[in-house]
């Protein structure tokens, strides 16, 4: 097994997921083109040497439905050669969309291939696919199903973080986005969204609230405190951990990710391919892995998944410059921070999902780009990225520069 | 059995009228004979349309529970040969399916109640036409069983209906009126029978006719009906089931459905499972997936247990099959209430409205006038609902005479005694009644807790004294436990059935011993969440793990409920009676901290084990000072499962012992009825049948050696062990019922 090596990242814009989001007029199709077709251009790529683009998505139905890999590459300029796939693990999934592209190359299967992910929310929404893990009763019932608001509460509850203690989180992430744009820290990797006609239509995260405040962040109401009264999954996890009297509902819309629309993509390659080019890598690839974990409370995955790839990678969480969670919810970086003993400002440095949004599939190759930028910013050597994922998963993927 | 008429006009009737029943069900001999009737109709090239119809009062009242509860109990064929004999050749399902697709049209003449089965062959046909009489009952109620429809009842429905409305009825067992079916549309067509009176159509065999009538003319307008689902194009009704609205309400109901049995009664999530697993499929795939969850059912003993409870011995009880034969039926025409607090204000509520006159006593004019205001609030809510008529509650509200004077006492046949659980107090209004009521009326006193035999040395006339033990609130609890004192005589105990069955409630009878048979067995509950307490598991794990098992209310939340201070004086109470016979219990010491020490006396007070405020009640924190929290392990929540079922199973099993309780049958339904025992166990004894008694004592006897003698086995259970017996013999219910 040879080493898979990251020749480039791009991303787009974040735009907010809703109607009024400016990426709401744009398709699934057009934003996996705009990613590729950066690839293209930034490296002046000769795209018949790509093997197989492998894009996650998580809501693959409707116009992200029947292979929105491929879809992506027939859109984009890449030659009608390169082959392409659609990958679904939740969360994960674009995250699993560059750790399948380095598996191609690190096997030998692939010299160049390209992974990340689409999610258009403001066009398909969370749970338009359906699935039998929410919908059939012998798979609900067996896995104590709740939406991951509910474990992501019970994660706080049971550990003791207060309202307090995720608002405090979600203030500093939007501190910190805010000033890694103010400081152009992404610039590197966006990918500004341009219509047919040239005029640009969304060239910044749409999302950020700069100016939140403890104060701001107090008033909102808990997103899921109604569910776990009216429809019983309050009853239902206190079947699945009856030592816990009552789950305190902190997660709000403030503190918890946001929905966007987005696109990313992760040039992958082996040593070789990339001298054939006459390219040289930003990084390699140490290790990755994913784990599974009790599906109702759902999003403890984190530290198993980190702690698997570490032992793969042959080192330890001190090894690790720079770690990168993705902030589905606060509650999950505060426990990954308890667990690993990881201080706050060496994770999620330049803020998360909370202020910048989760595109759901595309997220991973987005927050892996950004550690890649962060890390060459400050000229450090190591980064880890991982997710808490849909089910009871977790995933991780280390990255080394080179 | 099955007596087919082809008529002139090429339509084939067939009519239902089992031999030496009152009532028409689905068994094997019935089934066959339709089986056969269905195929001739459908092959003979005469026939041009089939009506399904009913020559008894009921239409078909539904599958023979005996044959089902000898399914449940093991005989049953093995499950690949089941399936051929329910789907395949002349299986009823196959026959309906044969029938729904012959090109003929079907319809159901209904003029009775047809329930279950009896209602799914109504499904399987083209169109229903019903009598709208008032007695007539539609629906599917296995669920209430522990099953569900098993012959093509889920399948339809789903279809009919879609999944949510069907899931609606489905797992509730609804029994429909006429009107409520059409305006669901479960039928299409009902014919008023006010409006077939005045056409001068009287009498059960002319209202048949037309619904036989109206029945063939649908035939002749519809020559060649098909079912919905077997039409092209098909879609289920009220929208899908996996798009985002359909997502959002199927786990919504799946989640109900999880929480409220706590996974504990596999027939509704086999409902739910039929509906999503063959509603997303073609009739016939969903016919199997019916077929197999039915027999998942069988092959579990919760049906059986729930058959066998909450049916059959539930109706044996209700029919007074113990009641002594000699003693003539009573009815009782003036009943005198002493007490008219919560108890005897119920009491007296629905003895007025079993017809009987009423006499309500108490201390004082205002005090009685304030236990009848009770009557008024429950009668006038029922009128609200239009459940009942404003005269009607005139009318029973006049049979209600508050009073505080015993000469209105006078010719009363009954009294029904429910003043303080005082000795002194009892026996004082016993003696001042005596002196005014019939000489042979019936005494009978409503106490949880102190002896009859005790109370009854007030009385001039013992052997008529009885214990009449009912349970809060008196109208919504179904359940009087009877008791009987030594002195009590047979026709006393007669008498008391018949009242008992006048005011509609079920009885069970048990002999005098403190506590009787409920308020004994239900005591252990607490004690046992008060000795977790005490060992220090967590409260929380407690109550979680306590509702886990089916409980109602968790142990703690129960405690604070019946107050602190009334557990402690009932204790007190019993360690004054019995000397140095008092055992103490693990809720002694507790209760006495909490009254004398903390001022904590329960939700009364706004705390206990709990704090109370507006917003609801959360376990006090302060618990965790007084009764630190132990080690944790993985089996810890198996295991107060166990403790919390068994302790009570076991004391159920010590007052079989004891000849506290005689009956097996009125053990367990004493415990379902009295204090919320988990049905689907079918009750103590018969959980401790299921569990197998052998491993039973033995289990007990692992949890005596960890945690005290209160879980050692009586001597009498480990003879049983022994000898391979049971509480409830096999089949016992097929001889009984």
């Amino acid at each position: 097994m040879s080493d898979a090596y990251i020749y480039d990242a791009v991303r787009t814009p974040r735009g907010r997921g809703n109607a009024k989001g400016a990426l709401n007029g744009v398709t699934p199709a057009t934003l996996g083109a705009s990613v590729l077709n950066a690839l293209k251009q930034r490296l002046d790529l000769d795209t018949s040497d790509v093997d197989d683009v492998v894009f996650g998505c998580v809501s693959p139905t409707e116009e992200q439905g029947g292979d929105i890999g491929r879809i992506s590459v027939l859109m984009s300029d890449f030659d009608w050669s390169v082959s392409g796939i659609q990958l679904h693990r939740h969360c994960a999934s674009g995250l699993d969309g560059c750790n399948f592209a380095a598996a191609l190359v690190g096997s030998g299967q692939a010299d160049f291939a390209v992974g990340g992910g689409v999610e258009s929310m403001s066009r398909v929404p969370m749970g338009a696919g359906g699935s039998a893990w929410i919908g059939d009763p012998d798979v609900a019932m067996r896995t104590y199903f709740a939406p991951q608001g509910v474990g992501a509460d019970l994660i706080a509850t049971m550990n003791g973080f207060s309202r307090l203690d995720v608002d405090q989180y979600a203030v500093e992430s939007q501190q910190l986005a805010a000033e890694a744009w103010q400081e152009e820290r992404f610039a590197k990797s966006i990918i500004p969204i341009v219509d047919k006609n040239g005029v640009t239509v969304l060239d910044k995260d749409e999302h950020m609230r700069p100016g939140t405040t403890l104060d701001v962040l107090a008033k909102l109401p808990s997103s899921f405190a109604g569910v776990g009264r009216d429809v019983g999954y309050d009853r239902l996890s206190a079947m699945r951990y009856p030592g816990v009297e009552a789950i305190d509902h902190v997660h709000t819309a403030g503190n918890s990710s946001g929905i966007v629309d987005g696109a990313s993509a992760v040039l992958f390659g082996s040593l070789a391919a990339g001298e054939k080019i006459g390219r040289k890598p930003r990084a390699r690839v140490r290790a990755f892995a994913t784990t599974g974990t009790d599906p109702h409370i759902m999003l403890t995955g984190p530290t198993p998944a980190a702690q698997k790839a570490l032992k793969r990678a042959g080192m330890t969480a001190s090894d690790i410059d720079i770690f990168e969670l993705n902030e589905a919810f606060a509650s999950v970086v505060l426990l990954f921070m308890r667990e690993m003993g990881i201080e706050r400002d060496c994770i999620n440095v330049n803020g998360g999902a909370i202020a910048l949004g989760h595109p759901l599939g595309a997220t991973g190759g987005m927050i892996l780009g950004t550690v890649l930028d962060e890390l060459e910013r400050r000229d450090a050597e190591t980064g880890l990225i991982n997710m808490c994922v849909g089910q009871g998963q977790g995933i991780a993927t280390i990255i080394e520069r080179v | 059995m099955i007596n087919t008429e082809v008529r002139p006009d090429g339509i084939a009737v067939l009519v239902w009228d089992m031999p030496d029943r009152s009532a028409n069900v689905l068994n094997e001999a019935s089934i066959a004979a339709f089986v056969e009737a269905v195929n001739a109709a459908v092959t003979d090239p005469d026939v041009k349309g089939i009506i399904l119809a009913s020559a008894k009062s009921d239409f078909i009242a539904g599958a023979d529970l005996e044959m089902l509860q000898g399914f449940a109990d093991g005989d049953v064929l093995p499950a690949e040969e089941f399936y051929a004999y329910s789907l395949e050749g002349d299986g009823l399902n196959a026959t309906l399916r044969r029938m729904e697709t012959s090109g003929k049209p079907v319809v159901a003449a209904i003029t009775g109640t047809a329930l279950g089965g009896g209602f799914e062959l109504c499904l399987a046909c083209h169109h229903r036409v019903v009598l709208d009489a008032p007695s007539i009952r539609l629906g599917l109620p296995e669920a209430t069983l522990g099953l569900l429809p098993a012959t093509g009842g889920t399948q339809r429905l789903g279809r009919m209906l879609g999944w949510r409305k069907a899931a609606d009825l489905l797992l509730s067992g609804a029994r429909l009126t006429a009107q409520k079916a059409l305006s669901l549309g479960l039928v299409d067509e009902i014919l008023d029978q006010n409006a077939l009176l005045e056409a001068g159509v009287t009498g059960p065999a002319v209202e048949r006719e037309a619904v036989i009538a109206a029945a063939a003319q649908w035939i002749h307008a519809n020559p060649d009906a098909r079912q919905p689902w077997d039409k092209r194009g098909f879609t289920l009704p009220g929208g899908g089931y996996y798009d985002p609205v359909g997502l959002g309400d199927s786990t919504a109901l799946i989640t109900k459905v999880f929480v409220s049995t706590q996974g504990n009664v596999p027939a509704q999530k086999a409902i739910l499972t039929c509906l999503h697993d063959g509603l997303l499929a073609s009739m016939d795939a969903g016919l199997r997936v019916e077929c197999r969850e039915f027999y998942g059912l069988l092959a579990d003993p919760t049906a059986g247990n729930m058959i066998r409870s909450l049916f059959f011995n539930m109706q044996r009880a209700r029919k007074l099959e113990r009641r002594p034969k000699s003693v003539d039926v009573r009815k009782f025409e003036k009943v005198g209430v002493l007490g008219a607090g919560m108890m005897g204000a119920g009491i007296a509520l629905v003895t007025a409205q079993s017809g009987a006159q009423v006499v309500l006593l108490d201390r004082s004019m205002d005090y009685a006038s304030k236990g009848k205001a009770y009557s008024e609030k429950v009668l006038q809510k029922s009128v609200q609902r239009g459940k009942l008529s404003a005269s009607a509650r005139e009318e029973v509200l006049s049979r209600i005479l508050p009073t505080s004077d015993y000469t209105d006492l006078e010719g009363c046949d009954l009294v029904v005694e429910a003043v303080f659980e005082d000795r002194a107090i009892k026996a004082d209004v016993t003696q001042k009644s005596e002196a005014v009521i019939r000489p042979d009326a019936v005494f009978g006193t409503n106490t949880s807790t102190l002896p009859i035999t005790g109370l009854a040395e007030a009385s001039s006339r013992p052997e008529q004294f009885i214990g009449l033990h009912f349970f809060s609130p008196v109208d919504r609890m179904d359940l009087v436990e009877i008791i009987c004192g030594t002195e009590t005589s047979e026709t006393t105990l007669a008498q008391a059935l018949d009242y008992v069955a006048q005011i509609g409630k079920t009885p069970i009878i048990v002999n005098d011993h403190r506590g009787f048979y409920t308020s004994r067995v239900f005591g252990t509950y607490t004690h046992e969440g008060a000795a977790l307490l005490l060992e220090g598991k967590p409260p929380a794990l407690i109550e979680n793990v306590a509702r886990m098992t089916g409980m109602p209310v968790p142990p703690l939340a129960l405690l604070d409920e019946i107050s602190l201070d009334l557990v402690l004086t009932v204790r007190r109470q019993t360690q004054a009676d019995l000397g140095s016979a008092f055992e103490k219990m693990p809720l002694d010491d507790i209760s006495a901290l909490f009254v004398d020490e903390l001022g904590r006396l329960g939700r009364k007070s706004g705390k206990g084990f709990y704090e109370y405020d507006d917003g609801g009640k959360r376990l006090w924190p302060g618990l965790a000072e007084h009764f630190p929290v132990g080690p944790m392990n993985d089996d810890m929540v198996d295991e107060i499962k166990q403790r919390l079922l068994y302790i009570q199973a076991l004391e159920t099993a010590r007052c079989f012992d004891e000849g506290v309780i005689t009956d097996a049958g009125d053990a367990d339904i004493g415990a379902i009825l009295g204090w919320g025992f988990p049905a689907y166990t079918g009750g103590p004894l018969s959980l401790i049948d299921t569990v197998g008694v052998d491993r039973f004592v033995r289990e007990c006897d692992a949890l005596a050696q960890k945690y005290g003698a209160r879980f050692q086995p009586p001597a009498s259970l480990r003879t049983m062990a022994e000898r391979g017996e049971t509480f409830h013999p096999r089949g016992a219910a097929k001889s009984a019922a």
